[in-house]
This record gives C-alpha cells, sequence and structure tokens, in this order.
C-alpha cells in the first residue's frame, strides 16, 4: 500500500481547470517533491491532498483510507503546513503545539514531553512561552513546522516551507524535514527552489496548467534532456554577446562573471565560441561543459505556463 | 462519522475559540457593552416597571452575549491565515461550527446567568420554574451561537463588516420579540411577524419562568428555540461548506 494515492484528480473553480485528472503514487518513506510554475495548480492539489477541499473527480487514498469519505481518519495521518498556515499569533509557541496536540488526541505527558523536545530542537526554547506575534518570520515557520509534526504523522505535507526564510531557519527546517524522512516519514514537498528539490527530493511531479508534464527521479529526468547541454565560459573582460552567432548556441545567459550558452552540440559550440573569441581578441579564463540543470528541466517543460 | 474525533475536534476548538477570541474587542462591544447602552436608552427618565421588562432584558442580554463571539471567529481567522492549518487538522465543517458555537454558547451562558442572579436578587424577583429557566439558558444560547455562526459562514475575511451585517440582523430582532413592547399587548402584523423570530420564544419563555404572562406555552418555547437552533446549524454548515476556501 502506499503512502498516498491520487487518481485522477480534477477541480474546477467555477470555468477554470485548475487541476486536470492528476495522478501519482507516493510510496512510503519517500520524498516527493511537487513543482511547478505559479497558478500551475500545486497548492490545489495539495488542498485536496490534505482534504481542505474536495476534488470535483478522482480520489484520494491516504495509507488506504478515502480522504472525502472518512476524511477524520484520514486526516489524523498527515501533518501538514498549507500555503496559508500561519500559527495562532495570539498564543505563545508552547501553547499553539499544545493545541494541535490536542486535535490529535495526544495525551497531556505526550503534548508537553513533545513540545519541549521540537521547541529545543528548533531553537525556540529560550522564548517558548512568548506570544507568536513578537516571532520573526523564520521563527512563526519554525512553529509552524513543530505544529505540523508535534503528533510525528507518517506522511508530512509541506506547501513552500521555506519560502522567504533567512538562511538559518531554512537549514534548520530542512536539516529537519531531511531527519523525519530518513526516520521513514514520507514527505511531499512544494517549492519554487528546484535546487531545493534537487538535492531534496527523491522523485519530482513538474505540474503546469493543471496536468503533470513529468513524473520522475531529478537524476532520470536530467539525463531524459541531456540534449541541453550548456557551456560555461569566463573571459578575460567585458563581451559583446551579439558576436557569439552561431547555429550551434541556442541562447546565451549570464551566470555570474560569466556567460552560459545553451547548446545541442558542445563540441561543435565550443569551437565556435573559441574562433569568435580570437578573432574578437577575448582570453578565455574557464571553460566547462555541463548537463542540464533539474531548473533546465523545469523550464523546458513549462515552457509557456509561466 | 466517528463521533469520539468530532468530539474531540469540537471541544479542542471551543478551548482555543475560548483562549483568544474571548479577549477580543468585538465581542465586548457588541456582546456587552450594546446591550448594556440599549437596557439605558429603553429604561433611564421613564417610569417604568422594571420588574415587568426584566426578563424581556435579559433575553436580550443573553441574545447578544451568545451571538457575539461566533461572527468574528472565521473571519479572524481567515484574515490572520490560520484557517486553512485548522481545515488540515482532523476536523470537519460540523466540527469546526459546533466548536464555535460551543465557544460562542458558553460566554453567553456565563454572562447571562451573572446578569439574571444579579437581576433577581437585586429587583426581588421570583422564578417560579427554575428547571424552564435553566433549559432555557442553555438552549437559548445554543440557538444564538448558532446564529452567529451563521453569520459568521457567510465568507467575508473582514471581521468589522461580519460584525456589521451582524448588527443589521440582530437589531431588527429585538424590536419584534417581546422586548421593549410586551408581547402580550402586541397586536395584528407585529403579532404576526413575531413568530418568526426565535428571541420571541426566549422572551416569552422567560416570562413563563418568571411567573409574568406569558403568550404561548412553555413546551412551544423551547420546541421553537429547539428547531431554530437546528435550521441555524445546518444552514450554517451549508453557507460555510460553499464559502470555506472565500477570502482565503
Amino acid at each position: 500500500m502506499d503512502a498516498i494515492e491520487a487518481d485522477g484528480l480534477t477541480k474546477y473553480f467555477g470555468e477554470l481547470l485548475a487541476v486536470d485528472h492528476v495522478n501519482f503514487h507516493v510510496k512510503k518513506g519517500e520524498f516527493f517533491g511537487l513543482l511547478g510554475p505559479n497558478g500551475a495548480g500545486k497548492t490545489t492539489t495539495i488542498r485536496m491532498l490534505t482534504g481542505i477541499i474536495e476534488p470535483d473527480a478522482g480520489h484520494v487514498l491516504i495509507e488506504g483510507i478515502d480522504i472525502t469519505k472518512r476524511p477524520l481518519e484520514a486526516k489524523m495521518k498527515l501533518g501538514c503546513i498549507p500555503e496559508v498556515g500561519n500559527v495562532y499569533q495570539d498564543l505563545s509557541a508552547r501553547e499553539n503545539l499544545n493545541l494541535v496536540g490536542r486535535f490529535y488526541g495526544l495525551s497531556r505527558r505526550e503534548r508537553e514531553s513533545r513540545s519541549e523536545e521540537l521547541l529545543t530542537l528548533l531553537g525556540l526554547a529560550d522564548r517558548a512561552d512568548d506570544y507568536v506575534r513578537t516571532f520573526s518570520k523564520g521563527m512563526r515557520q519554525r512553529v509552524s513546522i513543530a505544529c505540523a509534526i508535534v503528533h510525528r504523522p507518517p506522511i508530512l505535507l509541506l506547501d513552500e516551507p521555506t519560502e522567504g526564510l533567512d538562511v538559518h531557519s531554512r537549514r534548520v527546517i530542512v536539516d529537519l524535514v531531511k531527519k523525519m524522512n530518513a526516520q521513514g516519514c514520507t514527505i511531499i514537498l512544494t517549492t519554487h527552489n528546484i535546487e531545493e528539490a534537487n538535492r531534496l527530493c527523491q522523485r519530482v511531479c513538474i505540474i503546469n496548467k493543471g496536468s503533470i508534464a513529468a513524473i520522475e527521479a531529478p537524476e532520470k529526468l536530467r539525463r531524459a534532456y541531456e540534449s541541453i547541454q550548456t557551456v560555461e565560459v569566463a573571459f578575460d573582460k567585458k563581451v559583446d554577446l551579439c558576436s557569439f552567432t552561431s547555429g550551434h548556441i541556442s541562447h546565451i545567459e549570464a551566470s555570474g562573471d560569466k556567460w552560459r550558452f545553451h547548446t545541442d552540440n558542445p563540441d561543435e559550440a565550443i569551437r565556435d565560441i573559441v574562433k569568435i573569441g580570437d578573432e574578437r581578441g577575448l582570453k578565455i579564463i574557464s571553460l566547462a561543459t555541463m548537463g542540464p540543470t533539474l531548473e533546465d528541466v523545469f523550464v523546458k517543460l513549462t515552457e509557456g505556463g509561466i | 462519522m466517528n463521533y469520539p474525533l468530532l468530539l474531540r475536534g469540537a471541544l479542542t476548538i471551543a478551548r482555543k475559540n475560548m483562549r483568544i477570541y474571548y479577549r477580543k474587542a468585538p465581542v465586548y462591544i457588541f456582546g456587552l457593552l450594546l446591550p448594556t447602552f440599549l437596557f439605558f436608552a429603553f429604561f433611564v427618565g421613564r417610569e417604568l416597571d422594571i420588574s415587568r421588562y426584566f426578563p424581556g432584558f435579559l433575553a436580550m442580554s443573553l441574545f447578544f452575549t451568545s451571538s457575539s463571539v461566533g461572527p468574528i471567529i472565521v473571519p479572524w481567522e481567515k484574515q490572520a491565515g490560520t484557517f486553512e492549518r485548522l481545515l488540515s487538522f482532523p476536523v470537519s465543517v460540523t466540527t469546526i461550527i459546533l466548536g464555535d458555537m460551543l465557544a460562542g454558547a458558553l460566554f453567553g451562558l456565563l454572562i447571562s446567568t451573572v446578569v439574571g442572579v444579579l437581576g433577581i436578587i437585586l429587583l426581588g424577583l421570583t422564578v417560579t420554574n427554575i428547571f424552564l429557566l435553566a433549559i432555557l439558558f442553555v438552549l437559548g444560547n445554543a440557538c444564538f451561537a448558532a446564529l452567529g455562526e451563521l453569520l459568521s459562514s457567510t465568507g467575508g475575511r473582514t471581521p468589522s463588516n461580519v460584525m456589521m451585517l451582524s448588527s443589521l440582523v440582530r437589531f431588527p430582532l429585538i424590536f419584534i420579540s417581546g422586548i421593549f413592547i410586551s408581547l402580550s399587548d402586541m397586536t395584528g402584523p407585529g403579532f404576526i411577524i413575531a413568530h418568526f423570530s426565535p428571541l420571541t420564544y426566549l422572551v416569552d419563555g422567560l416570562d413563563a419562568s418568571m411567573g409574568q404572562s406569558s403568550v404561548f406555552h412553555w413546551t412551544i418555547d423551547i420546541l421553537s428555540l429547539l428547531l431554530f437552533t437546528v435550521l441555524f446549524v445546518f444552514a450554517a454548515r451549508r453557507v460555510l461548506r460553499r464559502n470555506l476556501m472565500k477570502g482565503l
């Protein structure tokens, strides 16, 4: 039995088809990423997975339980950070955790011990009894993730959990999520941060315009798009890019102090770059060929959807 | 339906509401100050037998307090961004309505009991049927808390707008329900319209429990309040389901 089975998920908002027959299964213990441009249908999909909204067609099984038919039992197995999932600002961090623990039927002792453990782990122990309204965004998000895992759910759904956070808070949250996954928790992560998805997820699902564009392991996806190659070059002085017209270079973009030449034929592209560089009196400081990044694949798959 | 989970969720929501929303200014303004001002506006400077009108005033106080918590909860949570997280917990729309209702009813029960006990002691009134009074307190608070929940389900995410709508509904009710003009003195269309207000049956029942003349038999008062409660709960459930994502 899979942790999550989403079959034929479809959702309309009026005339707008937000999610169109989305199918995917997430295995137990898997770290699964949901990627897509703004308005692609990621949050609507997550809302259907968490039982916040009902699909117009299709169904979601959470460890075999249909979330539409038995929502309370299915939700007991989930921990969730929704897209708009603030914690109660008029309560302290400890009170928020205590409240969530009550929803999941934890005993008083369990609520107290787990709250203490999580607040310490997330670096909030010294502010545990302060109102959340006095916290920074990063601290609030740490309370939010503590609320999502206080009942130790077997499945965790995170909708943009690190969006807009400082480096420290981002790292604390990512480390915690990785640790939970290593302990067997199934994670579904929605993110705009493709590099984060690449590092964390065993499989990613790319959604575009409400439909699935691809589901695959990040490495396999990259290999499937080997034709998107890049030659990264650093020159000794400023370059007029208009000079670099070649049939083997599809487009050029700046990457810090380097230039990235996109090509489907690195060999010919390098020859052209070297030749044009010679003609313009440019000295090459560094040159490297690179396969497609997950971001390249993402852009390729969602072209026109952003 | 998993009733233990439903009950646990409703109690947890009620506890959360009591902890957070009992401290919000609109609850005190619309739930306590407003009925007090209305009372003074009606009685001060007039030669009225206050003990004759006390059941009506008690009903008005109960009505305003129990229906003042509910309207602010859903819009407040939508505005604060906590509503979506609440929906992700093991709760259903019914759980949320019952939890919100319970918080509103308990607030109303507390305040109306204080007002009732003080009034009875200070005015030297006699309660002729304490059981009827107790049942009316419980049912009345449940009924008007459910009305408050229905008003909050309308979908807005701005508490002040929902409070305005709530005043628009609540104010006319106090003028057609036998508070300022006794039900037995009402005639014609006014008396017919009074039948459609749940507050009428509370006022009439309180009259009966305090030895005043009542228009309906007390069983009619209780059944009517029960019917209105069920009606408000089902309507709130339907409206909130429809507007669940509105304003998120």
